[in-house]
């Protein structure tokens, strides 16, 4: 322990980034221990896969968002694209070979897929920028969205058999099997995700981006969000990077999609799942969680994903409660009065731990700027 | 500053354990309800909570022992009224059961839980039911949910019946059972209906592509369309995101002069074809399937436009027989609407638990599997008289046998055919 904190002195983010991953951890081994003991809810056993799923889309936004600081609403779409990749291969292969080295080979195919599109629509859209790159990449979620519902594909003796009009048209021979049925999705995608494997694959995002923020590239992109034109002027290849970093959290969404995919046996592309309103939540977390603080989406995926579920017992007024706490916390959160009340509170209570820090002004523009 | 992340850390991870605790605490209220020994495994953790919900537990377990059984949909959302009809009709069934002496003696304990029709928050809203001690589900509503629900139930080996989930992989294991028509089967009788029927040589149809329901129904009709004396000279889709206008997909129809418009979807887009197509000066014969009934009702809508429209469904609210005029008149006293064919799935779904578990002798002490392997050998041994049918029985499979009544509107109101 005493060796572990020597080496933090050293650097400050390497500290900061050591504390996220150990949050993740503990949390993980806090459940396990309860799980082991019986003492969690099914619900809350139930809700374990999805929250890790929501932590991993509100990191991998976070990159676009928070580091490369251009708003895109079209992060559910790139989900969608992993989810249905990784279905799709899951379905096809299964009992070809192991269960854990197909479901790996799904995740890879997942992130690949994902990536792929999001270097295709970040060709073209990441020559905008601010409200028009907003606009754009929204549509662009619902076309995805759009296209995965007239898509048809299936099997049979002869191989696989395409159609973007209906299942009939697919002219499948009897022993034929429709994989894709256009706007009812795939069915019986194997259950393969597990808590074990979120976790895994939270710390695999965080490692991702932390690090990526850190290195030279990373730099880089948060120079771009600075000051583009100070960026440009040193050389910095604008589009080179701009693009790496969309296509790394559109890759992370569709893992985050393969591990949504795996968890329901139905995967349908409804506008309540990969629509723009899924989009549009993820941001939510971003935002609430603070722009550019990967912890902090974190925590707001998770709050905001258990809320409504914890709930329940509010029945109709659960929508409007889950409402009105969200502009709560936003406004706490995001206030100018707010933070200068927090920043007051925290000087009279936590003085003693720490060096004075700057006016509360300030410290807000820290925040926002500093990765944690 | 990185000191003070220290504390944040430390407040965080307090606070998802505090949250995981929480919920910790409602299992530990549904397992002292249930009455049984399942109760001992949580019981040190029971001790801690002393919540409402706990105290209403005890007064249900003091009252004698209940059968729980729980129901899930959409209450809240775009498809909330089908949620809420299965709601409202379900608790009628209940109450009225309860109000005749419940199932061999025990009272029924209903719950419904929404899903916003999101097949995540429907497995959530099984779980929360689960907490709560669920023993048997009553669900779910819609098709997409219910086949991602079926596959926990599986595996907790619960017993399952749905109202109105008609895709075919809903009842896919042996544990689920369905009260409504399978949407291939309505596709099938629909084209058998009109081809042996001789309604209509030429056939146009117009569906939601985005909806299960609809998709699956005209797949299976234009399959069987092949082995029938008619021919579908056009069929157009719309979906989800475009269903207001539909002059292309009428005006398509008419161009290939169909006699016949199959409509296999939802009433409230039924109603703006049958008006657009009067606006066009189209008047062919319009054919549904149970999802066209509630058209009457239709808020601003002409009924009139709707006259001779035939639609196969097995529930019509204002049919003569007595059963449903009790049904009809007790849901609109206590609800102030006409009940829907899913109000009258859900209605009968109960009635069938109740026989299925009179039929099994069901015991609350049951746990959810023994319980499940009762129901499961009880349901193809019963016959039920329902709204959605006369004589209905069940196979192993899940599936429902009963005859679909073809009806027209005439005058304003259903008429048979």
């Amino acid at each position: 322990m005493n060796k572990m904190n020597a080496k933090l002195k050293l650097s400050k983010t390497a500290k900061s980034n050591a504390i996220t991953y150990l949050i993740v951890i503990v949390v993980y081994l806090a459940v396990q221990i309860l799980l082991a003991g019986g003492h969690v809810s099914s619900l809350m056993e139930g809700l374990l896969v999805p929250l890790c799923i929501y932590v991993m889309l509100a990191v991998s936004l976070n990159l676009t968002v928070g580091i490369l600081g251009e708003l895109s609403l079209g992060h559910a779409g790139f989900m969608c694209v992993g989810a249905f990749a990784g279905a799709f291969f899951s379905k096809c292969t299964q009992g070809a070979m192991p269960d854990g080295i197909r479901f790996f080979l799904a995740l890879v195919l997942g992130a690949v897929a994902a990536g792929v599109f999001g270097i295709i629509i970040g060709i073209p859209v990441l020559r905008l920028k601010g409200d028009y790159l907003a606009i754009v990449t929204l549509a662009f979620g619902e076309i995805i969205k759009n296209l995965v519902n007239v898509l048809y594909i299936g099997r049979d003796s002869d191989g696989f058999h395409f159609s973007m009009k209906d299942s009939i048209s697919l002219h499948l021979k009897e022993d034929g099997e429709v994989l894709i049925n256009g706007a009812q999705g795939i069915t019986g995608t194997p259950h393969d995700a597990s808590f074990t494997v979120g976790i895994i694959l939270i710390l695999l995002s965080l490692f991702i981006i932390l690090n990526l923020v850190n290195s030279r590239d990373g730099r880089a992109i948060m120079s771009i969000r600075d000051n583009r034109i100070a960026a440009e002027s040193v050389g910095i290849n604008i589009t080179k990077y701009k693009l790496m970093a969309f296509s790394i959290s559109a890759s992370i969404a569709g893992v985050a999609g393969v591990l949504y995919a795996h968890n329901l046996s139905t995967l349908t592309a409804l506008p309540k799942n990969f629509g723009y309103n899924m989009s549009i939540m993820i941001l939510v977390f971003v935002v609430l969680g603070g722009i550019g603080n990967i912890r902090g989406s974190i925590l707001a995926a998770v709050i905001l994903t258990l809320l409504p579920e914890l709930l329940r017992g509010l029945s109709d007024y659960r929508m409007l409660i889950y409402a009105v706490v969200l502009i709560v916390m936003m406004l706490f959160n995001w206030s100018p009065k707010a933070v200068a009340w927090k920043e007051s509170m925290k000087e009279k209570y936590f003085s003693g731990f720490q060096k004075k820090t700057g006016a509360g002004a300030s410290a807000v523009n820290t925040e926002k700027k500093e990765v944690k | 500053m990185k000191k003070y992340n220290k504390i944040i850390s430390a407040v965080m991870a307090s606070a998802m354990a505090a949250s995981l605790l929480a919920g910790c605490g409602n299992s530990a209220d549904g397992g002292a309800s249930s009455t049984d020994g399942a109760a001992a495994d949580n019981g040190a953790a029971a001790g801690t909570s002393d919540t409402t919900t706990e105290a209403g537990g005890e007064t249900a377990a003091a009252g004698g022992a209940v059968i729980k059984i729980g129901g899930i949909g959409p209450t809240t959302g775009s498809a909330a009224v089908y949620g809420l009809a299965v709601q409202n009709a379900a608790q009628l069934a209940v109450d009225e059961i309860n109000a005749a002496g419940g199932i061999n003696g025990v009272m029924i304990e209903f719950k419904f839980e929404d899903d916003e029709c999101d097949a995540e928050k429907s497995v959530n809203a099984y779980n929360t039911l689960k907490d709560w001690g669920m023993q048997m589900l009553m669900g779910t509503v819609t098709s997409g949910c219910s086949i991602a629900v079926a596959e926990k139930t599986a595996e907790d080996n619960m017993f399952q019946l749905t109202p109105s989930g008609s895709a075919v992989d809903c009842v896919k294991y042996d544990n689920a059972f369905r009260v409504c028509f399978s949407d291939p089967n309505q596709g099938m009788a629909s084209a058998k209906y009109i081809g042996e029927n001789a309604i209509a040589s030429t056939v146009a149809v117009i569906y939601d592509s985005s909806d299960i329901y609809s998709s699956g129904i005209y797949e299976k009709f234009a399959a069987e369309a092949a082995n029938q004396p008619f021919e579908i000279v056009s069929a157009e889709a719309f979906t989800a995101d475009s269903r207001t206008d539909f002059s292309v997909q009428l005006q398509k129809a008419k161009d290939a002069g169909a006699e016949l418009v199959f409509l296999p979807i939802y009433y409230t887009e039924a109603s703006l074809i049958l008006s657009q197509s009067s606006t066009l000066g189209y008047a062919p014969i319009f054919f549904g399937c149970d999802g066209l009934d509630g058209i009457l009702n239709v808020e601003n809508f002409d009924t009139s436009l709707a006259e001779g429209v035939m639609l196969l469904t097995p529930f019509a609210a204002d049919a003569e027989d007595e059963l449903t005029q009790k049904f009809v008149s007790a849901y609109k006293e206590k609800f102030g609407d006409t009940p829907n064919q899913f109000a009258a799935d859900a209605y009968d779904a109960i009635y069938a638990i109740k026989a299925a578990g009179e039929k099994a002798g069901i015991t609350p002490d049951m746990d959810m599997s023994a319980m499940c392997e009762a129901m499961k050998a009880a349901m193809p041994q019963i016959t039920l008289d329902g709204l959605t049918g006369v004589g209905m029985t069940w196979d192993a499979s899940g599936e429902p046998n009963k005859e679909p009544k073809a009806v027209k509107i005439t005058n304003g109101a259903y008429a048979a055919m």
